[in-house]
């Protein structure tokens, strides 16, 4: 009881000292101390002498990856959080659309173009916007604008980007762009700069304080159609509105890190037990829930084995068995039925 | 204007080819309980969906005067709500999109379900409810609306005989101490003959009975509404006479 009344301001400490304990651990460990001091000490934009290890590693190395591990594990929870009650659905993730196939491919393809990073995070985006187009476009032909619509549509969309996927990596050259694709499929924070954080943090502003905005309305759509409609609302320009910012969201994750999945799917469970079902308490406490594991799972990442393991392959890992073990226990706890 | 809903020649096709239902006419008094009855896929559910406007007719007119709520058919959730939170989202129309329920909408809830005798239930999870405390929450919902006509769509069906009579009594109470006017679809004539002042029967695409309930709903109407004859009984309970309808059904 006390930790549902309290579970804001408790995660939100919970976070901050996690992040705190994330800069201090890595293959060069820094005392807390010094982590503190230098954070606390060093102005925005400000430069440094590069032989100034501790700095150069606390502010140009750990600092944007814990911000950009954050910001994409809260964005990703609040985003899985939202489809959940959208589609009526607890095996649905925020990729459901598509857009996660779709900027995976713009990422790969940026690759094979021998693109930089920035190419990436464009294209990536880019196709990630696109497949929302084009599944917006697929359900409103089909003539199915309800829910089965827009999953038949993520489906063709998944399939087909995924078709493009294979094709790219199979004419991809296996010594110079391979590797790499296979990599950055598997997702990784380890190339995390201030402008990626900056693209995320305006991604996460927008979309992700328009999702909390919204989030008593989730409430009259997990409803159903016709329900929700008698209530009052317009069901379809919310749902497609709500589907619109996870979908940019997701669209921002995989264009900064790649793939990195499970997260949206298993958050909001985690974050049902502590709160209920209500979204209006949901899904602040998903993104804070978000934010705190995938930021556990990037720590146990780059500090597990002396080479960094993709945090996709982490987080299915280790996140599998959890969820399996929670979800026995909780024997459904927050969902009314199958 | 004394009537809340007055509908002339109203038709409904989905495909063009064939009727739902067409040439359909009747006026709802403000105040009044008025019952749908008809075979399962006659279209009461299409017409109730055309009266929230959730259907375009596809002829005729229909005229509206006042705000509609609706009780969907017994349900249940997805998601573990509480019945507070069940009720509050009757109030979707009273808040803003970016808004969450105020402290008036929390008290106009818990008032509403104080009045229902529900009050003790706020914090539980809905769909732990028996039927008959799931429909009085879903009624309450709709209240809360602060609506002028409450529309709902098989009131007392998977309901127990017990919850059924408490959904009919407030039924009739909601009409007469609130003044709402209430259009319910049912597929039992005596709940309509007990609680509603005027029916409507819906015997085949075009054809129709329509009056008070007292003269509607006979035993020739209700031969060709269901194809199963049914037995006007009239009999003495508790110093009140009391008419019923009995189905006969044959070995």
């Amino acid at each position: 009881m006390f930790f549902k009344t309290y579970s804001m301001p408790i995660l939100l400490l919970v976070l901050l000292c996690l992040s705190v304990v994330a800069l201090t651990i890595g293959r060069y460990p820094i005392p807390i101390g010094d982590v503190l001091s230098i954070v606390v000490t060093t102005p925005p934009n400000a430069s440094h002498l590069s032989s100034d290890a501790p700095w150069v590693i606390v502010e140009i190395v750990r600092l944007p990856r814990v911000l950009l591990v954050v910001l994409s594990g809260m964005g990703l929870a609040l985003a899985g959080a939202c489809m959940q009650g959208v589609f009526r659905n607890p095996l649905v993730g925020p990729e459901v659309v598509g857009v996660s196939s779709g900027a995976s491919f713009g990422g790969v393809l940026a690759i094979i173009l021998g693109w930089t990073s920035w190419g990436i995070v464009v294209m990536a985006f880019g196709f990630g916007a696109s497949a929302l187009v084009v599944a917006f476009v697929l359900a409103k032909f089909s003539g199915k604008a309800s829910i089965l619509g827009i999953v038949l549509s993520g489906v063709i969309i998944s399939s087909f980007f995924g078709a493009l996927m294979g094709v790219a990596q199979y004419f991809a050259d296996p010594q110079t762009k391979l590797p790499g694709i296979i990599y950055w499929l598997m997702g990784s924070f380890a190339e995390a700069t201030y402008e990626k954080v900056s693209i995320m943090s305006l991604v996460m502003l927008c979309a992700g304080g328009l999702l909390i905005a919204l989030r008593w309305r989730i409430n009259l759509l997990s409803l159903g159609e016709s329900d929700a409609t008698s209530l009052g609302i317009n069901v379809h320009f919310l749902r497609w509105s709500i589907v619109a910012l996870v979908s940019l969201i997701v669209a921002a994750q995989v264009s900064v890190s790649g793939g990195v999945g499970w997260v949206g799917l298993v958050i909001p469970h985690f974050a049902r037990m502590l709160t209920g079902a209500e979204h209006t308490k949901l899904l602040p406490v998903s993104a804070l829930m978000g934010g705190i594991y995938l930021l556990m799972m990037d720590t146990l990442a780059r500090t597990l084995t002396p080479q960094e393991i993709p945090i996709g392959l982490i987080t299915a890992l280790i996140g599998t068995p959890i969820f399996a073990v929670v979800f026995w226990k909780m024997q459904g706890k927050g969902w009314s039925h199958e | 204007m004394n009537n809340a809903i007055c509908f002339e020649n109203l038709g409904f096709t989905y495909t063009h080819e064939t009727w739902v239902f067409r040439h359909c006419n009747a006026m709802i008094e403000k105040g009044s309980v008025f019952a749908i009855l008809g075979p399962n896929g006659r279209g009461k559910t299409t017409l109730l969906k055309a009266l929230l406007k959730l259907h375009k007719p596809s002829e005729g007119s229909l005229e509206v005067h006042g705000k509609i709520a609706f009780v969907p058919q017994l349900f249940s959730v997805t998601f573990a709500y509480t019945v507070l939170d069940m009720v509050l989202m009757g109030r979707a129309s009273k808040i803003g999109l970016f808004s969450q329920p105020s402290a008036k909408d929390r008290t106009i809830a818990l008032a509403s379900l104080e009045r229902f005798g529900l009050a003790h239930l706020a914090h539980h999870s809905f769909d732990e409810l028996s039927g008959g405390q799931r429909q009085l929450v879903i009624i309450t919902r709709a209240l809360v609306a602060e609506a002028d006509i409450l529309v709902l769509d098989e009131p007392t069906s998977a309901l127990d005989m017990k919850n059924q009579a408490l959904v009919l009594s407030w039924i009739h109470r909601l009409s007469k101490e609130d003044g709402l006017t209430i259009v319910f679809t049912t597929h039992h004539p005596h709940h309509a003959l007990a609680v509603s002042d005027n029916a409507l029967l819906m015997i085949d695409e075009a054809s129709f009975a329509y009056g008070k309930s007292q003269e509607v709903l006979n035993e020739a109407n209700l031969l060709a509404l269901y194809g199963v004859p049914l037995k006007h009984v009239i009999f003495e309970f508790e110093n009140e006479t009391v008419e019923s309808f009995v189905p006969v059904f044959k070995k």
